[in-house]
């Protein structure tokens, strides 16, 4: 085996499947004969250390006691189990494991492509009509008012909460700085009240003194990303028009029905 | 009640106002009895096929047509009479073209359309 390993003759595989599906040319008895592995020597794994092997396996431990009349050394008896199965506990395969929130499938509607101007329906920015920058990792949209014009900073958003217009700005000349990622837009909690929290015997009614202060890191990004998305809105063939409706506010008139109403 | 001048006769054109080919214009070549007429409009993209006179609504223009024209004899007229032009200057075309844009008018459009009203 360790000469075959070591031969520089590239693997030709000796089976393989049958038209593009998971079934093999040949089976595996088939493929046991092709390979003639009758003849390969199954190399035997070393056994564990004979006394490791046979502490495991006896019934019982030799432990030293003190006092001088107690003889020096016990048996003492590996305990049974209370109730031992009655069955081998058969494995249960597990052939599609749960995925875990990481490897979940992010997913974006088809109308919503970065620079689309999407229309905020929930939160402290609803009705504003916002600029969609990209999908973060987590699924999440990054926009954009811009600051500027409407007020929303960076943020992120739900797709949930958006609807997506058919209004485009071509933002491939707005470089996004590379630390906007989830963790920069993650909700910190005061050190102070986790501190508080392990402790377990600070006051909890004291009051956490941080209010809420922009980092300097925000604001610096803020600008930057704003600054370039004027210019694209300006290079747009709407510049003014543009600006101004992404200061105005969305609302339903009386006698518009949002189902048949193209956006 | 009208002047009843429009009459159902082949050369006709006619409004379909409802199914598949529903806003397109065609010409009657043929009528079959008192509700059916056979129907042509190769030129606006409807097919020869038997029309219920419920769903034709009649227009002024009528070409010069013999009965049972087929498709390329109406074609032909159809061309010779200028019909698309004369059709979408008519007032009744020029609504149903508003009402198709007001109904695709992005959020975008609405807006520009109030800011222009005002």
């Amino acid at each position: 085996l360790q000469q075959m390993a070591k031969s520089s003759a590239p693997h030709k595989p000796k089976n393989s499947a049958i038209n593009a599906s998971r079934l093999m040319k040949y089976s595996r008895a088939r493929i046991f004969q092709r390979k003639a592995a009758y003849k390969v020597k199954k190399v035997k794994t070393p056994a564990k250390k004979s006394a490791e092997k046979a502490a495991a396996a006896a019934a019982f431990v030799v432990k030293k006691i003190g006092g001088d009349k107690n003889g020096g050394e016990r048996k003492v008896y590996k305990k049974t189990p209370k109730s031992l199965p009655t069955q081998v506990a058969s494995r249960k395969v597990q052939l599609r494991p749960k995925k875990t929130f990481k490897k979940h499938v992010r997913r974006i509607r088809s109308n919503l492509a970065p620079g689309a101007v999407l229309i905020l329906l929930a939160g402290r920015h609803k009705g504003k009509r916002v600029v969609l920058l990209k999908q973060l990792e987590s699924g999440l949209l990054l926009v954009t008012g811009p600051r500027k014009l409407n007020g929303c900073p960076l943020r992120r958003v739900s797709q949930r909460y958006v609807i997506g217009t058919k209004t485009r700005i071509d933002i491939s000349k707005v470089a996004l700085p590379e630390r906007l990622n989830d963790a920069y837009f993650r909700r910190q909690r005061s050190a102070k009240k986790s501190a508080a929290s392990a402790g377990g015997s600070a006051d909890i009614f004291a009051k956490s003194d941080a209010a809420y202060a922009v980092s300097a890191e925000r604001r610096e990004d803020q600008a930057a990303v704003d600054k370039a998305l004027m210019g694209a809105i300006k290079a747009s063939g709407d510049g003014p028009m543009l600006r101004s409706y992404l200061r105005s506010l969305f609302s339903i008139k009386s006698g518009q029905r949002p189902h048949a109403m193209v956006f | 009640m009208g002047k009843l001048d429009k009459f159902v006769e082949v050369g006709r054109v006619a409004f379909i106002a409802n199914g598949k080919d529903s806003g397109k214009v065609c010409a009657i070549a043929e009528i079959i009895d008192q509700n059916r007429v056979l129907i042509d409009g190769p030129c606006s993209g409807v097919r020869r096929q038997v029309c219920d006179m419920k769903r034709l609504h009649l227009t002024r223009f009528c070409i010069d047509l013999p009965h049972s024209a087929r498709t390329a004899v109406v074609r032909r007229k159809w061309t010779a009479a200028k019909l698309d032009e004369k059709w979408k200057e008519t007032s009744w075309a020029k609504k149903l073209e508003s009402r198709r844009l007001r109904t695709n008018m992005s959020d975008f459009d609405r807006f520009k359309l109030a800011r222009a009203k005002q």
